[in-house]
């Protein structure tokens, strides 16, 4: 290709990072990877104030006597845990990092539509982010995530009002962010970039943009029906007073059922690029893969009430509604047979973050699959609140989207910081994340099957649980170590690390054309597509094929 | 609106306004006259008209020069109509038995 | 400034004053704004969704009782304020016409009439709520809606919980219409501050034309609570 990014380099290229220094050089920044640096940091506080509730009630279920919190305690705990884990860090993770990061490289645009905006969406999240802790340290919460009504409206005492504004605020963080995609991608493709060429991570990030959009709205508004309803007794959740707390179900889950398809969505993406480039194929069926991403979006918003089938709604409409989440699987496998048939007689290669797709592979189709089983609804029936939800829930977004996440991470590091990771490290911490991450939860099927409530602190008499709930623990101690040391490695990257090269993985795709790291407006000219997207072939033809993925 | 812009589109404007106002009137008038179950037919009705009007000529829907306008339009209004369908199809099926 | 952040406009460099470093050319920009905004309507659309949603299903639940409580509200004044709101968008839809063909004063005229005519249905809208919590209608410790008839049942009382849901309902739903016409007033004030600076040209008029989408969608909303909420089921 005959792209800018040729030229010899000089010690040290100007590039965003190095451009500007200072605290408001990145507080005031309007550069798309700037701000993606900044969630990244946000995001990484966040996911470890989750996990560190996490840890502290697998610890409780160690034994089954509720011997080390008391059960408000415990109930706080899993709320925080479910609160923080979803709306601070799983719903920004890949789109506020990878996505702000990469969505103009990708494109060749030189930032996203609205810059401004993508700072404010920042600030937002930091703002609500900031309440959450707040609320956190003088109290907390103790409803669950899903904060049902009339429970959160009439009964607990604890900050229903502040946490609901922190979600408020946090979401429409999420709708900017969304905003800006949905603009830059109609809008800002460099030229010959056509909607057949995009990655398909930008189809995925165009498809979660739009559930961001449309659903997060209906949340907020429903936070404003919960917070009237607390502060003066409206009746509209209340049974005693006329109104329908299924009713409250009804509007959390249209968005929140998407909301799994915000997370897992982007996610896809990310496996895509990898699997691509790691098996050195043109990915199969780009035209299915990119359908089926607006496919699980749209059909998302059609099964959200098969989260409600014992809540009291009408059999009729829980048998549409399950017959719709059978639906929703059918994109899903579609993209699952697609990634194994790029696969197939591919020449692959097994760095970090294809390790991390293959786990991606394997948790996302059991995640998947056990889906199916909770929308018929007898199966739904039995296991509704056990930890057969739980570790089916956590298989898609744990397996599937941080396993996505990570993969990402390793994949575009070079991009991002202009440094290589230690490989073998890498290789090793994605190996631990697996086992650990299995042991955890493959236990919570078993458990859930059995019989065992979620969100209990005490199993005392079911004592028979503890051998899973132990295995469990365990898993949970190895994926925290799993967790830790990327961290700890790309930390050490950033000053120790191999310079990378602007094509280390000699991946096809845009963002590769430019420096590593990118300067500030990307791109030294504007970039003019003539090719095809995932071009392999092309790129490895004649002479390269010699030439393996760099380390 | 360029195509457009050598014929005044005044005289369109104010003919919208007027047409709107009548609506309203006739919806305020409609309301006081008994008409069984059709009075909330007639009303939502007019209201639809009158955000059909506003939109296609305020909001120059109409001679948007780009498809994608009236995509975002019909897609939320999609999505509008799957959360009040699929929701309130629940609440009217609830005492079938 | 969150209105020019909104809108995405704001400038540094000399030569194309308007256009943002990051756009190829001026009509990449217009279009990606005026994309922007249509957007975010969309989200407004599900936004208010929600609460229609709910509106509806207590509405088809407990038809005589909402009936009862629509009766309550003072319908000429719903309908005051819905041909207020729809000269407003006429005046709108004027100002944009002058910003493209660049008639200053039609312009200005246009911007400040909408202004007048936001301020009057928000001071409309108060004498309302002032009667409601004259009347005792506002839901909370206060709330009575005693002995009042049952449209269509003679001798039989309205439920005064479910009129307190009606309520509820009118409330949250004009008053987040309301903060919808607060928003739209600042940024319109905004434009005409904007407009007398005369920084509106028919080369660059996208705030205007963006900031009149923003008020004709809040127009619409208003065109459905109108008849939802205050027309439920008048006649005698």
């Amino acid at each position: 290709m005959s792209m800018p990014t040729t030229i010899p380099q000089p010690v040290e290229r100007e590039n965003y990072l190095n451009k500007e220094y200072g605290v408001w050089s990145w507080l005031l920044t309007t550069d798309h990877k700037r701000i993606a640096l900044l969630y990244l940091v946000s995001i990484t506080f966040f996911f470890f104030v989750g996990g560190f509730f996490a840890l502290l009630m697998r610890l409780e279920l160690l034994t089954p006597a509720g011997d080390l919190v008391q059960a408000d305690t415990y109930n706080k705990l899993f709320t925080m845990h479910g609160m923080i884990m979803v709306f601070f860090f799983l719903i920004p993770s890949i789109p506020a990092v990878l996505g702000n990061f990469l969505v103009p490289l990708m494109v060749g645009a030189r930032d996203l539509a609205f810059p401004r905006i993508n700072l404010l969406s920042w600030y937002l999240y930091i703002i609500g982010g900031v309440m959450m802790m707040h609320c956190m340290l003088t109290g907390g919460v103790d409803t669950g995530w899903t904060f049902y009504a009339p429970f959160s409206t009439n009964f607990t005492n604890t900050k229903i009002v502040e946490a609901g504004l922190a979600i408020f605020v946090a979401g429409f963080s999420s709708i900017l962010t969304g905003l800006n995609f949905v603009v830059t991608i109609h809008r800002m493709r460099a030229p010959g970039m056509t909607w057949s060429r995009l990655p398909l991570f930008i189809w995925a990030h165009y498809a979660t943009s739009i559930i961001q959009l449309l659903g997060t709205p209906v949340i907020a508004v429903t936070i404003v029906l919960v917070a009237a309803e607390r502060a003066l007794h409206l009746g509209i959740f209340d049974p005693k007073l006329g109104g329908d707390p299924v009713l409250f179900q009804h509007l959390f889950w249209f968005y929140s059922h998407p909301a799994v398809y915000i997370m897992i969505l982007p996610a896809m993406g990310v496996v895509t690029e990898i699997i691509a480039c790691f098996s050195r194929k043109r990915i199969f069926g780009y035209s299915f893969v990119a359908f089926s991403s607006i496919a699980i979006a749209v059909f998302g918003f059609l099964v959200w009430a098969h989260h409600m089938f014992v809540a009291g709604i009408s059999i009729y409409s829980a048998l549409v509604f399950s017959f719709l989440s059978y639906a929703v699987a059918v994109p899903s496998a579609i993209k699952v047979f697609n990634w194994t048939a790029t696969l197939y007689k591919g020449s692959i290669h097994y760095d970090a973050p294809m390790l991390y797709a293959f786990g991606f592979l394997g948790l996302f189709t059991m995640g998947g699959l056990t889906g199916l089983f909770l929308a018929a609804l007898g199966i739904n029936v039995h296991v509704t609140d056990t930890y057969f939800i739980v570790a089916h829930f956590h298989y898609i977004m744990v397996g599937g989207a941080v396993m996505g996440y990570l993969g990402g991470m390793h994949f575009w590091w070079p991009k991002i910081s202009g440094r290589l990771y230690p490989e073998g490290w890498a290789r090793l911490a994605a190996l631990i994340v697996f086992i650990g991450f299995n042991l955890t939860f493959f236990p919570q099927f078993l458990l859930g099957y059995m019989g065992m409530p979620r969100r209990y602190y005490d199993y005392s008499h079911m004592p028979e649980f503890q051998v899973l709930n132990v295995l469990s623990t365990a898993g949970a101690t190895v994926l925290g170590v799993g967790y830790l040391l990327p961290m700890v490695y790309f930390l050490w990257s950033m000053r120790y690390g191999k310079p990378a090269s602007d094509n280390p993985w000699n991946a096809a795709g845009l963002e590769w054309k430019t420096a590593s790291p990118p300067p500030t407006f990307n791109f030294d000219e504007e970039p003019v597509v003539t090719w095809e997207a995932y071009n392999y072939e092309e790129l490895d033809a004649p002479h390269k094929r010699e030439v393996p993925v760099a380390r | 609106m360029s195509e457009h812009s050598k014929s005044s589109p005044l005289k369109m404007y104010f003919g919208i306004w007027i047409t709107l106002l009548l609506c309203t009137y006739i919806t305020y008038k409609a309301a006081f006259v008994e008409l069984g179950q059709y009075n909330a037919a007639v009303a939502l009705g007019i209201a639809t008209l009158k955000a059909t009007l506003v939109a296609l000529f305020f909001m120059h829907v109409w001679h948007a020069s780009e498809k994608l306008t009236k995509l975002v339009v019909i897609v939320a209004l999609f999505f509008l109509l799957l959360l009040l369908g699929l929701s309130m199809s629940d609440y009217a099926t609830r005492l079938w038995s | 400034m969150p209105d020019s952040t909104l809108v995405g406009l704001h400038h540094e460099e000399q030569h194309h004053p308007e256009l943002l470093h990051h756009f190829a050319e001026p009509q990449q920009q217009r279009d990606a704004a005026s994309l922007g905004m249509w957007v975010f309507l969309a989200t407004e659309v599900m936004f208010f969704g929600g609460l229609f949603c709910a509106y509806l299903i207590y509405r088809r639940w407990y038809f005589g009782d909402f009936g009862a409580a629509s009766k309550t509200l003072n319908a000429t004044l719903g309908a005051t304020n819905t041909a207020v709101l729809i000269c407003s968008s006429l005046t709108v839809v004027l100002a944009v016409w002058a910003a493209k063909t660049a008639r200053r004063t039609l312009l200005l005229v246009s911007l400040g009439i909408t202004l007048l005519l936001g301020l009057a249905f928000l001071g409309i809208k108060g004498v309302e709520y002032k009667d409601k919590f004259v009347e005792h209608h506002v839901p909370g410790a206060s709330f009575s809606f005693d002995k009042v008839p049952l449209p269509g049942h003679p001798g039989q009382y309205a439920n005064p919980r479910h009129a307190q849901i009606f309520f509820s309902l009118y409330f949250i739903m004009t008053g987040l219409h309301a903060l919808h016409m607060i928003i739209g007033l600042g940024l319109f004030l905004w434009l005409l501050i904007m407009a007398w600076k005369g920084r509106f040209t028919p080369e660059y008029n996208t705030p205007v034309e963006i900031g009149g989408l923003y008020w004709h969608f809040v127009d619409i909303i208003w065109i459905y609570l109108f008849p939802l909420l205050y027309l439920i089921d008048r006649h005698p």
